[in-house]
């Protein structure tokens, strides 16, 4: 039977529409501000996690993103769809140097050995969006 | 029975609708459909109206097709549909006019129907969620069996075998399914493009039928009412 609509297309067009275009360039690893927007009620305001950026994964408008945070000795992490509207914005504090795709090895350390190395190597990737 | 709008359906993705709520949708291609057919009580013994959807190509069509088409002014159409409406409502409805998913608009859930996929001849487990027999336990070839169907006198309360309709292997998918009530998330006029919350049956490509939701339940009236319609 051929393909009397172009399906790909047509999904394609109405996921565009909800991807961020200005998204900062978010390394596994870097010291991340998510600003996150709550409603309550007909008020809204903003609420800033600051933590550690330990996985990204999904393509598309099903990323998602594990930011940890460690509050009162206790880590808290929180998921993030990347492409969430109720994100107002992302903010990079620091990058460092992560050797692997997930930090999940983070969640068993504690004090010193917790630390990531901050980014030595050229920062040329960071100004422009990497390809 | 209101008006039934036909389509085909394009895949299934995830949109972010109001409070930032990723929602799964499927989208629909809904028309345009035009008008084939309007059938009457004292014609036809009772009121319809036929509609067609999809262009084909005359070559691929039928001399019967295209003739009958040709009648409501438009090219043959792939798919035909009918459905029934009130006597004397099929006055509404002119040969050509040409329905499309503006009809539609205002409708906060739809009924869609489709006709399930394929699965072949498929065993108790998956056609009726029986849950079979022991993984382990001295259970040999038997882990995905049915067990007793009972005895020929039970299921009836008399004799004279098994009740029709006793659950078996057999096969399943294939057969016209109808998913009453979705939640329409949006309808992109511009584009013939219907998003409903959640599934729908069929294969994508496949063609669907959607019409106004023709019963609610409670809570769903409820938005409804409250929305003032």
């Amino acid at each position: 039977m051929p393909r009397a609509i172009p399906q790909q297309q047509l999904l394609d067009s109405i996921n565009a529409g909800q991807l961020k275009t200005d998204l900062p360039v978010l390394d596994v690893g870097d010291t991340v501000n998510v600003h996150f927007r709550i409603v309550e009620g007909d008020k809204e305001r903003v609420q800033v996690f600051q933590g550690t950026l330990i996985s990204r994964s999904g393509r598309g408008l099903n990323e998602m993103m594990v930011v940890r945070r460690i509050v009162d000795e206790v880590g808290v992490e929180r998921i993030f769809p990347v492409h969430s509207p109720m994100v107002a914005r992302y903010e990079v504090i620091r990058r460092a140097d992560a050797r692997r795709a997930k930090l999940y090895y983070l969640r068993d350390r504690a004090g010193k050995s917790r630390r990531l190395r901050d980014r030595r190597r050229g920062m040329k990737h960071v100004a422009a969006p990497s390809a | 029975m209101g008006m039934t709008l036909l389509g085909r359906k394009v895949g299934m993705t995830r949109v972010y609708t109001e409070g930032g709520v990723l929602t799964p949708v499927t989208v629909i291609a809904l028309g345009p459909c035009t008008v084939t057919q309007v059938k009457s009580a004292e014609k036809d013994g009772y009121a319809g109206v036929q509609v067609g959807f999809d262009d084909v190509k005359p070559r691929r069509s039928t001399i019967p097709v295209i003739g009958h088409d040709a009648k409501a002014g438009t090219t043959p159409k792939r798919f035909h549909r009918e459905f029934r409406v009130e006597a004397g409502q099929e006055s509404g409805y002119t040969l050509g006019q040409v329905l499309t998913v503006k009809e539609l608009e205002g409708q906060k859930y739809v009924d869609v129907t489709g006709t399930s996929k394929g699965k072949g001849f498929a065993g108790v487990m998956k056609r009726w969620g029986f849950k079979g027999q022991y993984a382990s336990h001295g259970t040999e070839r038997k882990h995905r069996s049915p067990g007793s169907i009972g005895s020929l006198c039970s299921n009836r309360g008399f004799g004279g075998g098994l009740a029709k309709g006793k659950r078996m292997a057999g096969h399943l998918g294939d057969e016209r399914v109808t998913i009453r009530s979705v939640d329409v998330v949006r309808i992109d006029a511009d584009r013939n493009l219907l998003l409903v919350k959640g599934a729908v049956p069929g294969a994508n490509n496949g063609m669907v039928m959607v019409r106004p939701a023709v019963r609610l339940n409670k809570s769903k009236q409820k938005k409804v009412a409250g929305k003032g319609e």
